[in-house]
């Protein structure tokens, strides 16, 4: 397992789920048959003037109002995505611009899959605990793109998470250890300048999402001495509602202690947001000395996985932002014609 | 495209940044001094975060750079700070507004250019999301 030289943890953290929703029923009323077993309830779609870029802003806006971290304060913002607006221009500098963070700061895009926010995060920890910093804003952000009909539209989402990664003592959470592994797994990928990703054939599920979930998971679980039971809440990237509750299962996690973390029914596969935003759920019901495992994952492929321990600073800073739940009641349904139409799939 | 002119706005437009003078008035958006007056007069200050809806009207068709939309919410917004700022509602549809309507600042996309443009953001107001 790693860990800083200097305690680290989360100072702040923030979500942010666009109002829009559409069901996978009205999905499949268009593409298919029947409306059989389907990966997720609803997933969120972005209004047609939002994008990565600005629902990063308001998560990270909510991060800061939790930490009462001013923005001239942080050292760096750090966007993770695979649907960065530009091919060539950082996110991370409009993102820090529109929050008033200082122009001295490190400002830059990470890109892993699903797993670029987490990215961010363990960064954020080396900068942190080294004390090359105090404060780092980590974001997973994504609007992921779907081809039309394709078995990926059902589940790809939109949606955006924030932690402000700050030293222990000032910590609502701290981070006790991370552990990632990864490997050269081609279950998903999109090649530059096309606009849908593709499922590497049958590589997505058993080789990808749960060999390197369970293989960072029970390796820092094992180099800590614990084991599931030991844990309050467990959170895992969940592109559908199925491989989570497997994962989670095959690693000892109960049902009940996913269960806040557990968005993708309602939201979709948020992507590299997906793991924080079950984090940011997580921490909006979790009580001082709760502790919380969370492993995320990017195709590509590869798990961070996290070992957290809720502090007494989580009580009154948890309202300080709007909860997720605030955002999952917020929801207007738009049927497939709309959503075609936001989303760019229909050529004019 | 003008970049410039879109670059030179970042302030008021991402964090709706306008002046306050050493009497104490705020002004929004910024300006150029007056002759007579010093740098030091007016200092950027951002205007509050949330506001009313002060008057708006429904322009049935999309505002430049979403020529698509079927309609298009402007609304004079009352800050809390006191000036009154145009903006246009998003996350709202016709039916949902009225004067009065608590908002709160967003920033979004304010246009979607062409192919090789920049892409242009900028301040919208919403619906409160806690009322």
């Amino acid at each position: 397992m790693r860990q800083p030289l200097r305690a680290v943890g989360i100072t702040g953290y923030g979500v942010y789920v666009p109002r829009y929703r559409i069901a996978a029923r009205e999905i499949a009323r268009v593409w298919a048959d029947s409306d059989g077993a389907l990966p997720v309830t609803t997933k969120s779609v972005p209004g047609p003037d939002e994008d990565t870029i600005t629902l990063a802003i308001e998560a990270c806006h909510n991060a800061l109002a939790r930490a009462a971290v001013s923005p001239q304060d942080l050292a760096a913002v750090w966007v993770g995505s695979e649907s960065h607006p530009y091919s060539v221009k950082p996110s991370g500098t409009i993102v820090a611009e529109a929050i008033g963070a200082s122009r001295w700061i490190s400002a830059a895009d990470w890109e892993f899959a699903c797993k670029a926010g987490t990215e961010a995060v363990s960064a954020g920890m080396g900068l942190v605990g080294s004390g090359m910093a105090d404060y780092v804003l980590a974001v997973g952000a994504d609007t992921a793109q779907g081809r039309p009909g394709d078995a990926l539209e059902y589940t790809a989402a939109a949606a955006a998470a924030a932690l402000i990664i700050g030293p222990a003592e000032s910590a609502l959470a701290r981070i006790e250890a991370t552990l990632s592994y990864v490997s050269d797994t081609p279950d998903f990928f999109r090649r530059a300048d096309r606009p849908y990703p593709v499922h590497g054939q049958r590589f997505t599920g058993e080789p990808a999402y749960f060999a390197h979930i369970s293989a960072a998971s029970r390796q820092l679980l094992a180099d800590l001495g614990r084991t599931a039971q030991d844990y309050t809440y467990a959170v895992f990237h969940q592109p559908n509602v199925k491989f989570p509750q497997t994962v989670a299962k095959q690693l000892g996690f109960t049902a009940a202690q996913c269960a806040p973390g557990l968005l993708a029914g309602e939201v979709g596969n948020s992507y590299s947001a997906a793991a924080l935003l079950g984090l940011g759920a997580t921490l909006d019901v979790a009580q001082p000395g709760d502790t919380i495992f969370v492993a995320s994952y990017g195709s590509g492929a590869g798990s961070d996985a996290y070992s957290l321990v809720v502090t007494d600073a989580i009580v009154e800073r948890r309202n300080r932002a709007p909860l997720t739940a605030a955002y999952l009641a917020r929801q207007t349904l738009v049927d497939y014609a709309l959503y075609a139409k936001w989303r760019g799939k229909i050529a004019v | 495209m003008n970049i410039a002119k879109h670059w030179r706005q970042n302030g008021a437009r991402y964090r709706l940044e306008g002046q306050r003078h050493r009497d104490g008035t705020l002004r929004f958006p910024a300006q150029s001094l007056q002759p007579g007056e010093a740098a030091a007069d007016w200092q950027p200050e951002q205007l509050a975060r949330q506001g009313e809806v002060f008057s708006f009207t429904v322009q049935r068709g999309g505002a430049a750079g979403f020529d698509d939309a079927p309609w298009t919410i402007i609304a004079l917004v009352q800050t809390a700070a006191g000036p009154l700022v145009t903006a246009q509602l998003t996350d709202c549809a016709p039916d949902e507004v009225a004067i009065g309507l608590p908002v709160e600042l967003v920033v979004r996309r304010i246009g979607t250019p062409v192919a090789d443009g920049l892409l242009v953001y900028g301040y919208k107001f919403r619906p409160r999301l806690l009322m």
